[in-house]
């Protein structure tokens, strides 16, 4: 068996991250989940929040997605989102004003429909808050 | 018989057309190079979400519990048509070869009897359609892939279908553009986006590693996240490969504009000549038996 997994990350507009890594931690919607050599084969859906890389023990990536689905297999493990960008560029007081117009808009909402797209722009940019704020070790 | 003035003056004119379509034919080589990048950077996602989506499919559509998207509606009754042309012209048949496919559609579909709703995107299409099809017209997009065509914009488009459809507004969705072959050849494709049918979903009982996964949440609720997410991802790549069929078309159509502006340039540029040695050759006669005359 070997060692490493093979990671990848795509976004419909190109092929964002490839790499052979120790292992990776994905956000998943019922929990986040860590890939290991040899993991079982699993399609899952991804909640926004931090995927995070690591290599000799250690993180040394880590990428902020807005969500997407991962699909596992015993040789790796692929991420597909539309949006991701790495941590280190995220700019905390963006993200601060994202999250206010984002309350603004579930406040000003007119309809359920309208309202639902907003509360999902809303918990967006709260992870995505989240991702900068939290301290990594 | 045309003065040598009018003939220098349209040979300028030609000359000055064929400066244009030349460089016309090289910024749409640029920019097809580049629409070909993209396609091709988009490949992998498309390639991936296609295998997945294939093997979730494929389990949920034996429990017969389908969502509306992979299902559809139950009925064919209204139909919508998203027509994908340029906003802009001079790109040979390429818009008019899109429209005359969503014409037939179209029409066949009315004889039928059924509604009609058309989506255009790009306004080369609507401008097209809007004479016989005004009253089924319910939008256009225009702009799109201006500067740069990104996942965001397909999306919105995406977004918009998405709506009506929970709206109950259509049952049968379908997308007309033109794939891209080659910088000369241009296939119009005709393609059913809801209910979405899986590409691999005819064989996919050969190829049990694909119900081998396990899934997390269970099938339903990955499919309900994953189709709307694969709408977005068919408009995308139609819309790239539009574009690039866009580009491959107005080249060649600017090649062959520029090789008839040359010839042309060669046939007036004889005439001219000839005209002038006539005007040459007179004027000696005149000279000459105006001279004996003496």
């Amino acid at each position: 068996m070997p060692d490493t997994v093979k990671f990848e990350l795509v976004s419909p507009e190109r092929l964002l991250f490839s790499a052979d890594v120790e292992s990776v931690v994905v956000p998943g919607t019922e929990g986040d989940f860590g890939v290991l050599p040899g993991h079982a084969r699993l399609i899952s859906t991804v909640r926004p929040g931090v995927i995070s890389v690591f290599q000799g023990g250690k993180v040394t990536d880590r990428i902020f997605v807005e969500g997407g689905f991962a699909e596992v297999t015993g040789a790796g493990c692929t991420v597909l989102a539309e949006h991701a960008l790495p941590v280190a560029e995220i700019q905390r007081d963006q993200a601060l004003q994202a999250i206010q117009d984002a309350r603004e808009d579930v406040e000003d909402a007119k309809d359920d429909e309208t309202r639902k797209e907003a509360m999902k722009t809303l918990e967006v940019a709260e992870a995505r808050l989240q991702a900068v704020d939290v301290v990594v070790y | 018989m045309p003065s040598l003035k009018d003939l220098k003056v349209r040979i300028n004119s030609v000359k000055n057309t064929q400066k244009i379509t030349s460089a016309m034919k090289m910024v749409s080589a640029a920019k097809l190079r580049r629409a070909q990048g993209q396609a091709e950077a988009a490949r992998p996602y498309a390639e991936r979400m296609e295998r997945v989506l294939a093997s979730v499919a494929s389990t949920v559509q034996r429990r017969e519990s389908a969502p509306a998207l992979l299902a559809g509606t139950g009925k064919d009754q209204v139909h919508l048509i998203v027509v994908m042309t340029s906003d802009r012209g001079l790109c040979g048949a390429f818009n008019s070869s899109i429209v005359r496919q969503a014409r037939r559609l179209a029409r066949e579909l009315r004889r039928d009897g059924k509604t009609l709703k058309i989506l255009c995107v790009g306004r080369k299409g609507r401008d097209q359609l809007r004479r016989e099809f005004a009253n089924e017209i319910i939008g256009t997009i225009e702009g799109v892939g201006k500067p740069r065509l990104n996942y965001d914009e397909a999306d919105k488009i995406a977004q918009r279908i998405r709506h009506m459809f929970d709206r109950g507004e259509f049952d049968i969705c379908t997308i007309i553009y033109n794939k891209f072959k080659s910088a000369i050849t241009q296939i119009v494709t005709t393609q059913q986006l809801i209910p979405f049918a899986p590409a691999g979903a005819a064989n996919e009982d050969a190829d049990p590693e694909l119900a081998s996964y396990e899934y997390e949440p269970e099938e339903d609720a990955i499919l309900a996240d994953l189709l709307p997410r694969n709408i977005g991802m068919q408009i995308y790549r139609a819309l790239l490969e539009n574009a690039a069929s866009e580009q491959g078309a107005r080249m060649s159509a600017m090649d062959s504009a520029t090789r008839n502006a040359g010839e042309m340039i060669n046939r007036m540029s004889i005439t001219y000549n000839r005209t002038r040695q006539a005007y040459i050759t007179k004027e000696l006669i005149e000279i000459i038996s105006g001279a004996e005359a003496l």
